[in-house]
């Protein structure tokens, strides 16, 4: 995934579309930010998901965060090579450390996204 | 780093003796026999006496220096506290006795629990819960027989994200469904979002008073109404009770359930040097489900009660932790009403004076005025390419037990700073001063603070390694 082409939210996860498929994953700032990524937590592969609801949670040396779906839908696959080694999201955060794939119930929903020059002035605007 | 004691074996003294066995070795099987070594370590008692007096001396703890330690009130433990508690009357004592022999511990449990009532404005105070989380469980099931009984099947309890970090843990554990309310810019709860979220399925609002941001809730009496006209109960985690004791009664302005901190408020040891306790207060509709058994006065004896039909049960073995009472008791009673709120008012005092001085070199999300604690922000030193930990970690150079870091989430590169009340000025401009210097060594030499800490025992530890491969056992055969 070009991080050009990806959406993102307000708290920083990023989604790639290709067809129904939404791919997810959180910005290489947000994994910056966490530092060292030591658990995750991930979803049922079958599981439905509405926007906002927390699917995951990211366990950093200092803190934990949530991750919450930027749009609804069913769980098709998560990434399970994050559970033995974490720190993948570190390394490569819109490679090979995305969490979970998602059919889309609705695309509309995408609207509610920021493309990524919105969330680059995001950033800037708030950190 | 010195040797631990099981590396010290290697000695080959030992500080005990064993007489040689005369009599006939009889009814053991040879089974369960050991055949290698205990393991155990066997050291000359002038090796013991040393290897722990050197453990002692690399300790930091609040006999030796100022512990900023936000959110956990590290105040000075008086030593009268554990002379009282450390006496035979007290330490003798058996919880199968019977209760014609203990009178003086029921009477002092008693007055403890009438005093805290007194302090909080609650009904009645349970003192069973040994710590501040297992206080919050004790309320959150109070609240979920209330429900119960009423046949109402409320399932929500609404945090703050300004809210103890262990509150949402405590209401899932008790089954109900926790939903995150977000601040405002202010810092405070968004009445308006409050308002959205409050329905026919919450069962609690569940808040931390002054706020893990160590601001006061300004509308908490339109809080309080608001949750109570939509039929939903007020839980205050009392955690920073410390900033409203002899100002603020929990019970005058509508709080339902509450828990207090003995090991924060009322001055006993915490941690390792606890244990801790964690009572519960209720107002009085919700009196008959306090845990049992409840110590009760009849004439002039004291006794247990379990005639208690409603309640929530045990939850804890005997009384809770008694010795951690006496501390606690003895403390209010040397303090008295007048003093009680002195340390509440000095708290406030010593919060503000740091934190004008701190603002000077650190980012203030929150301006202020603030309760008995602030959160700072390591966020204008990044540009540095310093964080937080770095700061953090520095000042153990300086001989100064870093502040809570990165809590509360809400504020980005926290420093949570809490001076509290018996920290005198000199104390509190030393800490300003150091925080000073780091700042400017953060913009001189930044490498200076990602290596430190370098003045201390054991240097700058790997925390992801230690997070992500961790070692729980001591592998015996390296000290044989």
């Amino acid at each position: 995934m070009v991080p050009e082409d990806c959406l993102y939210t307000e708290d920083h996860e990023w989604v790639y579309i290709e067809d129904e498929i939404a791919t997810i994953g959180i910005s290489e700032y947000a994994a910056g930010e966490l530092g060292d990524i030591v658990y995750v937590e991930l979803p049922d592969v079958g599981a439905d998901v509405q926007q906002t609801d927390s699917i995951g949670t990211i366990e950093a040396v200092k803190t934990v965060a949530e991750l919450f779906s930027p749009i609804s839908g069913k769980v098709i696959e998560i990434n399970d090579s994050l559970i033995d080694d974490p720190e993948i999201i570190n390394r490569s955060p819109y490679e090979d450390g995305w969490f979970v794939k998602i059919e889309m119930n609705d695309k509309g929903e995408l609207d509610n996204l920021l493309d990524f020059g919105k969330y680059q002035e995001f950033l800037g605007e708030n950190h | 780093m010195s040797r631990t004691i099981f590396e010290r074996f290697s000695d080959g003294k030992s500080g005990s003796f064993i007489p040689e066995n005369d009599c006939p070795e009889v009814g053991f099987d040879i089974l369960f026999q050991r055949k290698t070594p205990t393991g155990l370590p066997a050291v000359g008692e002038q090796e013991v006496i040393r290897h722990y007096v050197e453990l002692a001396s690399m300790n930091y703890h609040i006999d030796k220096g100022m512990y900023p330690l936000g959110s956990c009130t590290m105040k000075y433990n008086p030593v009268v506290n554990e002379e009282i508690a450390g006496s035979v009357q007290f330490t003798g004592l058996h919880p199968l006795q019977d209760e014609e022999d203990v009178q003086g511990a029921l009477e002092l449990i008693y007055n403890l629990e009438a005093a805290l009532c007194e302090i909080t404005g609650m009904a009645e105070f349970s003192l069973q819960p040994v710590a501040g989380a297992h206080g919050e469980l004790t309320g959150m099931m109070i609240a979920r027989d209330y429900f119960r009984v009423r046949k109402e099947n409320r399932k929500t309890v609404l945090v703050p994200d300004s809210a103890h970090g262990t509150n949402p843990a405590s209401v899932v554990t008790c089954g109900f469904t926790p939903r995150t309310v977000p601040s405002g810019e202010d810092g405070l709860i968004d009445i308006e979002i409050l308002g959205k979220e409050l329905d026919d399925d919450t069962a609690v609002v569940m808040l931390t008073l002054p706020n893990t941001l160590g601001l006061f809730e300004k509308d908490i009496g339109k809080i309080v109404k608001m949750a109570h006209s939509a039929g939903a109960l007020v839980y205050m985690d009392g955690a920073n009770m410390n900033a409203l004791l002899g100002i603020v009664r929990p019970g005058d302005i509508g709080i339902d359930i509450m828990h207090l901190n003995l090991h924060k408020t009322f001055s006993t040891p915490h941690g390792g040097g606890g244990p801790g306790s964690g009572p519960v207060g209720v107002v009085k509709h919700l009196t008959e489900f306090l845990p049992v058994p409840r110590v009760v006065k009849e004439g002039d004896r004291f006794g247990f009660c379990s005639d208690l039909e409603k309640t929530i049960g045990k939850v804890h073995p005997w009384y809770g932790n008694f010795n951690v009472f006496v501390k606690a008791y003895a403390y209010i009673c040397a303090l008295g009403a007048s003093g009680i709120r002195e340390v509440a008012e000095n708290a406030i005092i010593n919060a503000n004076y740091l934190m004008k001085k701190i603002s000077r070199h650190y980012d203030l999300k929150y301006p202020g005025p603030c309760m008995h604690e602030f959160v700072a922000s390591g966020r204008n030193l990044k540009k540095y390419g310093v964080r937080t930990t770095d700061v953090a970690k520095r000042l153990l150079d300086y001989g100064i037990h870093a502040p809570t870091i990165y809590f509360p989430l809400i504020v980005e590169e926290a420093l949570m700073i809490e001076p509290v009340e018996t920290e005198k000025k000199e104390t509190l401009d030393h800490f300003a001063d150091v925080m000073e210097k780091i700042a400017g060594e953060a913009k001189d030499d930044p490498d200076l603070l990602h290596r430190a800490p370098v003045t201390t025992p054991v240097r700058r530890l790997d925390e992801t390694a230690a997070a992500r491969d961790p070692e729980f056992c001591w592998p015996f055969e390296k000290g044989e």
